[in-house]
């Protein structure tokens, strides 16, 4: 299992976060979510609900978000569901965050086929750069995280960063998307090989040509 | 080499759009309510003679798997239909290509599906990490909703139909089809006990069938081109086409739609430039993904890349994410790695896969740097065998059988490297 993390202290997340509550257009989300499964089974939506609440809370704090103690309990409270139900899932999957995070979540893939390609060379870019895993940098820019297969295979090594994927990665690459996050600029998301499109062998496909430029329609060659 | 007419996923790369109108350009959607026509049994016949295996690792056929279904639901018990997209498993990289660049595929699919397992409406899991990809199936799917292709009298079929996406959090073992449904009832994702099977009471203890996302997007087509053109590919017991992923030590990693059963030297050699630095160079290769145990390069180059193929070489085809390894891998750092993957992703319900996963990492560490006993070896083993089979999933299975492997191919490299590290250590002591 996971390793837990350190829950940070309740008296001082609750005098923050009591009086959370969903804002007008995530409310509008979140009773959309709940609509899509049968009554009485509004328990489901509860994923659904905490992603948008940690979304919410990042929004507030322009961090990537995370699930203060208060905010699990409102969620709980808006599904009637007890808080341990909804405490059980908020620990159970990985991407609700338990502790505060940094404006960027830097989630490098470790697992072997990205390891195969040289996702060493890329938590070493990170590490020159300052971030070390596990934590927040002073200036609370990045949270350096090594995660588990993020099922970019074909493109490794990888990483992601808040909600954007970049693929195709190698020391330098991976340095610059560092550099221009801390710049306030987007980088390239995607592949970051010059000429990749996205999953295709690099330097040009070896099947479907007829796709490249158009919108071709097999159907005639039945 | 498959020809690109024979190819179902024909916007695998993305060159254009995933949108309906674009979709149905290609061909999705193209008289759904003809191919539904036939009615629900036919449906579910054809797919039984297409040969179809799920395209989700067990390679269960399909068909059967769908007939299982009751035939007469009852609106308090409504039968659902749950498309397994929490794509997690090391190596496996295509329904996020589906997904993000061919959506209609599936949910057309989903439709049809869901008809001839007379279900009332269908949930697509699609993993949280899938961030970009689920915002994309979202918009196809209001797309369909808003053409009138679900919803009531879905697609002019006069059969009312929905498709929710709901979107997971980070659980590789989301991706069981029990822990699927656990997860679906806003619950923590740990595998129930079977029996009951899912058919039987599944999602909101409803009849329920999981099907992976590439077996339910191929369905369409092999309505619309016959059982016996999909079965025209492969060989007997292993039909059709398939999207294999190339990943690792080859010079150009890809996502590629190839006929079952291509040999695997030739896959790699068509499509993805060869074996980095030579044939050679080759160490290993894992032809499934993580969960499968390696297989050494001498037995693997000719091996039919089937089901049948890869099992014959004491492995399997999994989800045909094939991971390559040359003569540069660390290859019992590449197995720990993997160890580590499953100690990671342990739900921790059962006591031999939440210990033993966590045991089996450690000692493997241990066995990358040599700081071990020889006898160390058989004891990883018997450790291995006594979580494979003992645990409610195959979990326990999966974390066990790439240390199995690990040990019957490699056991010269690990004893080789316990001696190194016990040389080291007498050549200290004696200065």
């Amino acid at each position: 299992m996971a390793d837990a993390v350190n829950i940070p202290d309740e008296a001082e997340t609750r005098a923050k976060w009591s009086n959370f509550a969903f804002s007008k257009e995530y409310k509008a989300r979140a009773d959309m979510y709940i609509g899509r499964y049968p009554a009485g089974r509004q328990q489901s939506a509860v994923m659904a609900l905490l992603d948008l609440a940690q979304r919410q809370v990042g929004e507030e704090t322009h961090t990537q978000g995370w699930l203060p103690v208060p905010v699990i309990e409102y969620v709980a409270s808006y599904l009637g569901m007890p808080y341990m139900r909804t405490y059980e899932v908020a620990t159970f999957y990985t991407m609700y965050n338990l502790a505060p995070v940094g404006r960027y979540h830097v989630q490098v893939c470790g697992t072997t086929p990205c390891m195969l390609r040289g996702s060493d060379d890329i938590l070493a870019a990170c590490k020159s750069r300052g971030l070390v895993k596990g934590a927040t940098t002073p200036d609370g820019m990045f949270t350096l995280n090594e995660v588990e297969c993020m099922g970019n295979c074909a493109s490794a090594p990888m990483v992601q960063i808040n909600d954007d994927n970049y693929e195709d990665l190698d020391h330098g690459s991976m340095t610059a998307i560092l550099k221009d996050l801390a710049e306030g600029k987007q980088p390239k998301i995607g592949t970051q090989l010059p000429g990749r499109h996205t999953v295709e062998p690099y330097g040009g496909a070896t099947t479907l040509h007829a796709m490249v430029d158009k919108n071709h329609d097999y159907r005639g060659e039945y | 080499m498959l020809a690109d007419k024979d190819r179902i996923f024909t916007n695998l790369y993305g060159y254009q759009d995933f949108a309906l109108k674009a979709a149905q350009a290609r061909g999705d959607w193209d008289k759904t309510a003809d191919l539904m026509k036939v009615g629900q049994d036919a449906i579910i016949e054809e797919v039984k003679a297409s040969g179809l295996r799920g395209r989700g690792g067990a390679g269960f056929p399909t068909g059967m798997k769908w007939s299982f279904m009751p035939k007469t639901p009852t609106p308090e018990r409504p039968n659902f239909l749950v498309i397994n997209a929490d794509e997690s498993e090391p190596g496996s990289c295509k329904d996020r290509e589906i997904i993000r660049h061919d959506p209609h595929k599936l949910i057309e699919g989903a439709l049809i599906a869901g008809f001839a397992m007379r279900a009332r409406a269908a949930y697509i899991y699609i993993r949280g990490e899938y961030i970009f990809e689920a915002k994309i199936l979202e918009k196809a799917v209001a797309e369909a909703y808003s053409a009138g292709l679900l919803g009531k009298n879905a697609a002019k079929s006069g059969y009312d139909f929905d498709v929710f996406v709901h979107r997971g959090a980070g659980a590789y073992i989301c991706g069981e089809e029990t822990a699927m449904i656990e997860s679906l009832e806003g619950k923590k994702g740990q595998p129930r006990l079977k029996p009951p099977f899912p058919a039987g009471a599944g999602l909101y203890g409803c009849p329920t069938t999981v099907n992976n996302v590439e077996s339910i997007a191929v369905v369409p087509t092999i309505l619309r081109r016959g059982a016996a053109w999909f079965k025209s590919f492969g060989r007997e017991n292993n039909h059709g086409t398939k999207l294999f992923q190339i990943s690792g030590h080859v010079e150009k990693p890809c996502v590629v739609e190839e006929e079952m059963g291509i040999p695997f030297r030739e896959l790699i050699e068509k499509h993805c430039g060869g074996i980095r630095g030579g044939w050679d160079n080759l160490l290993a290769v894992i032809p499934g993904g993580s969960s499968v145990p390696l297989v050494p390069a001498a037995m693997m180059m000719d091996v039919p890349m089937d089901f049948d193929g890869c099992k014959a070489v004491g492995s399997g085809l999994g989800t045909a994410a094939v991971i390559v390894m040359d003569k540069s891998t660390d290859i019992v750092r590449a197995i720990s790695r993997l160890s580590y993957f499953y100690k990671h992703e342990s739900c921790g319900q059962c006591t031999p896969c939440r210990e033993g996963t966590g045991w089996m990492w450690r000692v493997m560490e241990k066995m990358r740097t040599g700081n071990a006993e020889i006898g160390d070896i058989d004891t990883l083993y018997d450790v291995t065998k006594q979580v494979e089979g003992h645990t409610i999933c195959a979990l326990g299975d999966a974390a066990a059988w790439p240390i199995q492997g690990l040990i019957k191919h490699f056991r010269p490299e690990m004893e080789r490297r316990i001696n190194e590290a016990k040389g080291d250590n007498m050549l200290e002591a004696a200065e």
